[in-house]
């Protein structure tokens, strides 16, 4: 029997990592407040410590699931010994308790990263951040360790073999999407703490956004990365075809991504025109405090998801009352501090400032319907009006109209310039891609399905309006006397971005659009011999057999597959698998992906007579969401790659001048 | 003034979610009130596990207040809420039960097992009857007064102090 | 309280099974039809699964539901018929697609009466910044500015 002292190790390193949180929230913000330069100093050495530490402690978890010590509670009700490793190792955060220490561990570690790569900021600057960071370590680290210690142990009473992990979550899916996403989440503190401090400093001109806007970027494109994984692995796991239900905990993860974009918008006009400067800090609060909420959402059994952690109405009160004192405080700090006076600065309507103000209306917008839409249930009970369902029906009956308004303005946003631009230019840069847009989006559903759609065309226009403005920009842009290659060589990393960005969204949305008017669905009963036709595809089913797999058993059916006449075909395997440790039934559904189509089978029923009931899918252009969204990941990085974000100043007084470039920054022309 | 207003108003919003976030932390979205309540008993025509001869009707409510208990001999929380089943018939409440989606051999065995405090016991095998009740799950359990009317629904499990805090005050409230 | 939920959850009838496509074969006269009960079966929830649609779900109840609506639209009934039928059974909480009545007047109207502020809010902003331009400094301006810059040299 496992009587190791590695859960105590663990243990003991959470604690070691609390205290240290401890100090790196008070120190350091004490010290900016009384310009104590040693109390600053805390700063970083204990960013460095709670990140160690945690990282032993996380450590340590994981190593009890992979030696299979079920005297460790959190193990035995997650893990098993027939588990293969990555998926005990990946179990680690596939539950309540091991998630949040991942979520943890994840904070601390951006914690380390902002102590480690911004030397060029000054000195209070840079305490306060740090400070706020670690106070919001230390709360997360206080609900860990008072309401979810994934260190406690069952002992005397070991269990023989562990609860083993929900079937659904072994998959590749679990080893890739909850890092992500919380990547993401915690990603959002950053800009958050940048805010804070930009507050208690008093210091609000442009140069927080300037340092804040890598970090953000970067936590957002993970985030986008994280809900693709999440949606991608919702529809090959569930069995069902779809990829978003706007289930509470999809939407949890939804709303910090549209204030995060929101944010990463505003940063921007923060940064190079000194505007907004008050809203870009009430975003920058607003969504890392989605971001807790969705913590919140998910974990207090609030709201009701096949997606939700433990339903724990006493934990959901602590991560309430951890909400509460943070947003609440932060939004208290913002009603006090902020600017009284605002600087005005001008710009027309036609300009880049008005296109990004109306972008930000629209985005919160966006994030307000989605937040209403989510609670509105819990709304009504609480006042007791009864119990009612909000569902994608409501969800996609404002969202969509949404995104196209949106959609109608960014086609013109990359055209713009700051402050004004003539309506003639405008027009003259936009006016043929708008035609063609139109153009190309009526005439597309005839061309692929030889009938028309309006909802078909209607996605088309936009997406394409979206870019085609930009692809002639760029062609406009990149004209060079030493050729095409290099003016675009010569274009910024930041315009790249801009453009990989948007261009993912027109991706997405031509995939949804798609697959949601297009794609076929057939339950079919199928024995061994039987074919059916689905979409131009023979599906005819060559054998049914049954198997065993490492945790598992199965009944597989093999299915040939052949494109309209052609002589060529390939195998598709669904199976029905039955895991033994909680006796739970599991479709495996066989997937043939493609780049413009995906083939989905599903086995659903033993109809007992040598015959299953099956249901075949037919996705076009499904991929094409996903890739879409790995695109806008993409344009966030590059769009802070730029080299004004990485160059670090090493004139005689670092701080002065980093402090005059960052001011100076308004000025620029380039985007 | 106008702009410190303005600057408070995300604070306020969120103290106002906040609340209802709170609110939500007690209360259980499994509880809903039985979209029946306060209407007629759905009409049916069924025969009796202990008689398959003999058919009934809506009307086997009428006349005397009445629990109508939802059971089946799959469902192991219907064999834990037998006492407590049994101690309101002793307490002289009528009771009907409704066998859903059992057999009859599997409705008797249960009966035989675990004891019989209803009067009698309409036979649902389809579930045909427990669906017009918008039962999704056993047990349930409606009260319905002396003109048929559906008073009081309780999904679940009924604990011994169930019996006397709620269901015994309503058959009192309805008599 | 948490066991009592728990004793509530398991009394139900069986664990709604997720990872499951609820697969029948049906038979359909026209694909209007098809299309209309794919639509009902996405719109009306599970009244015992944790947010699915009966669509997506194996549990007996979605099972006799969905059984129901097929039944009802070979039939011929309308749509609203189906969804009232469901309704009256087991309440508005089955209705993925929420009624527009007095308590959703906010869940319905709050987002377009968001686009009309947002709306009045970027007319407001845009009409007074157009009058705003950046002015040149003038001469006694452009000399507290100098001494301003020398001062923070010298500290």
């Amino acid at each position: 029997m496992q009587t190791l002292m590695i859960p105590e190790i663990g243990h003991l390193a959470l604690i070691i990592a609390l205290l240290m949180a401890l100090v790196q929230g008070i120190m350091p913000l004490a010290g900016a407040a009384t310009r104590r330069p040693l109390w600053m100093a805390y700063a970083r050495p204990m960013a460095t410590g709670q990140f160690l530490f945690l990282a032993i402690a996380y450590a340590c978890l994981t190593a009890s699931y992979l030696l299979d010590d079920f005297s460790v509670a959190n193990v035995a009700n997650n893990s098993n010994s027939l588990l293969p490793w990555y998926y005990k190792a990946s179990a680690v955060w596939g539950n309540h308790e091991g998630s949040v220490l991942l979520w943890s561990l994840i904070l601390a570690g951006w914690g380390f990263a902002v102590s480690q790569f911004s030397r060029e900021l000054p000195r209070d600057m840079l305490a306060r951040v740090m400070g706020v960071m670690g106070l919001v370590s230390l709360g997360f680290l206080a609900f860990v360790l008072i309401t979810s210690n994934p260190f406690e142990r069952l002992l005397p009473n070991v269990p023989q073999d562990g609860a083993d992990l929900n079937p659904l979550l072994q998959d590749f899916g679990l080893i890739v999407h909850p890092p992500m996403l919380y990547m993401g989440y915690v990603g959002f503190s950053v800009v958050f703490a940048f805010a804070i401090a930009a507050l208690l400093g008093g210091r609000l001109d442009a140069a927080w956004t300037r340092w804040a806007r890598p970090w953000t970027n970067i936590a957002w494109a993970f985030l986008t990365v994280g809900i693709a994984l999440g949606s991608w692995w919702a529809y090959y796991e569930l069995g069902w075809g779809g990829w978003w239900f706007w289930d509470p905990v999809e939407n949890a993860s939804l709303l910090p991504w549209l204030a995060g974009t929101a944010l990463i918008h505003s940063l921007a006009v923060t940064e190079k025109r000194g505007a907004f400067k008050s809203w870009t800090v009430l975003l920058a609060i607003s969504t890392f405090s989605l971001s807790l909420m969705g913590t919140f959402l998910v974990r207090s059994g609030v709201l009701t998801s096949v997606h939700a952690f433990a339903n724990d109405p006493s934990r959901g009160f602590f991560i309430l009352v951890l909400l509460g004192i943070t947003v609440g405080l932060s939004l208290l700090l913002f009603a006090l501090r902020a600017p009284r006076v605002s600087h005005q600065v001008g710009f027309s309507w036609l300009s880049r400032d008005a296109l990004l103000l109306i972008n930000n209306i629209l985005l919160v917008i966006m994030t307000v319907t989605v937040l209403l839409g989510t609670v509105y249930p819990l709304l009504l009970d609480a006042l007791n009006l009864g119990k009612i369902s909000v569902g994608p029906p409501y969800f996609n009956a404002l969202f969509v109209p949404l995104t196209v308004v949106l959609c109608l303005f960014m086609g013109l946003g990359p055209l713009s310039r700051w402050k004004h631009t003539p309506a003639r230019d405008l027009f003259k840069r936009s006016w043929t891609a708008g035609l063609a847009a139109l153009v190309i989006g009526a005439v597309a559903p005839l061309l692929y399905r030889g009938e028309w759609n309006l909802k078909v065309s209607l996605g088309v226009v936009i997406a394409l309006w979206v870019v085609l403005p930009m692809a002639r920009d760029l062609w406009v842009k990149s004209r060079h006397a030493d050729g095409r290659m290099a003016g675009l060589r010569r274009l910024s990393l930041s315009y790249w971005g801009m453009i990989l960005g948007h261009l993912g969204i027109a991706v997405t949305i031509i995939g949804v659009t798609v697959v949601s008017n297009y794609a076929i669905e057939r339950n079919v009963r199928m024995g061994v011999g039987d074919s059916a036709a689905v979409a131009g595809y023979t599906f005819t089913m060559t054998e049914l057999a049954s198997r065993r797999g490492p945790n598992y058993l199965a009944d597989t059916a093999e299915i040939e597959v052949r494109r309209g006449d052609s002589q060529r075909s390939f195998t598709m395997t669904p199976e029905k698998r039955l895991y033994l440790a909680r006796g739970m039934p599991m479709t495996q559904v066989a997937l043939r992906p493609g780049l413009f189509r995906d083939l989905y089978v599903a086995m659903g029923e033993d109809l007992e007579d040598g015959s299953w009931a099956m249901r075949i899918q037919h996705k076009p252009f499904v991929r094409w969401l996903w890739l879409g969204a790995l695109l806008m990941a993409a344009g966030g990085v590059l769009a802070v790659a730029d080299r004004r974000y990485r160059r670090t100043v090493t004139a005689r007084d670092p701080t002065r001048d980093s402090e005059r470039a960052a001011i100076a920054a308004p000025r620029e022309a380039l985007p | 003034m106008k702009r410190r207003l303005l600057l408070l108003l995300p604070l306020i919003g969120f103290l106002v979610l906040g609340a209802f976030l709170y609110m939500g932390l007690s209360i259980n979205p499994f509880d809903r009130d039985s979209a029946l309540m306060a209407r007629e008993f759905p009409d049916f025509e069924l025969t009796t596990l202990e008689d398959p001869e003999r058919v009934v009707d809506a009307s086997l409510l009428e006349g005397e207040v009445t629990l109508v208990n939802v059971w089946g001999e799959w469902c192991p929380t219907c064999k834990q809420e037998m006492p407590q089943l049994l101690d309101l018939a002793e307490d002289g409440v009528r009771l009907v039960g409704v066998d859903y989606k059992d057999t009859r051999e599997k409705g008797r065995e249960f009966l035989a097992e675990f004891g019989n405090p209803f009067e009698v016991n309409i036979f649902d095998p389809e579930g045909s009857l427990g669906f017009d009740l918008g039962v999704y799950g056993a047990p349930e359990t409606f009260l319905v007064d002396r003109d048929g009317i559906i008073r009081y629904h309780h999904t679940g499990y009924i604990r011994p102090e169930d019996v006397s805090e709620t269901i015994l005050p309503e058959v009192e409230k309805w008599r | 309280m948490a066991l009592i939920i728990r004793l509530l959850l398991c009394a139900l009838l069986l664990l709604p099974v997720l990872g499951q496509a609820a697969v029948e074969v049906r038979q359909f006269d026209d694909p209007v039809t098809e299309q209309r009960y794919r639509d009902l079966t996405a719109t009306l929830r599970c009244p015992k699964c944790e947010n699915q649609a009966i669509d997506d779900s194996e549990s007996p109840i979605a099972t006799d539901m969905r059984e129901r609506v097929y039944r009802q639209l070979q039939d011929g009934r309308s749509d609203k018929e189906i969804l009232d039928f469901m309704v009256s059974r087991f309440g508005d909480y089955v209705l993925y697609n929420p009624r527009l009545e007095g308590r959703t007047l906010l869940l319905w109207g709050l987002p377009a009466g968001l686009v009309l502020l947002g709306a009045l809010v970027v007319v407001f902003m845009v009409r007074a910044r157009r009058r705003t331009s950046a002015r040149d400094l003038s001469a006694e301006e452009r000399q507290r500015l100098e001494a301003l810059i020398k001062r923070e040299r010298t500290e």
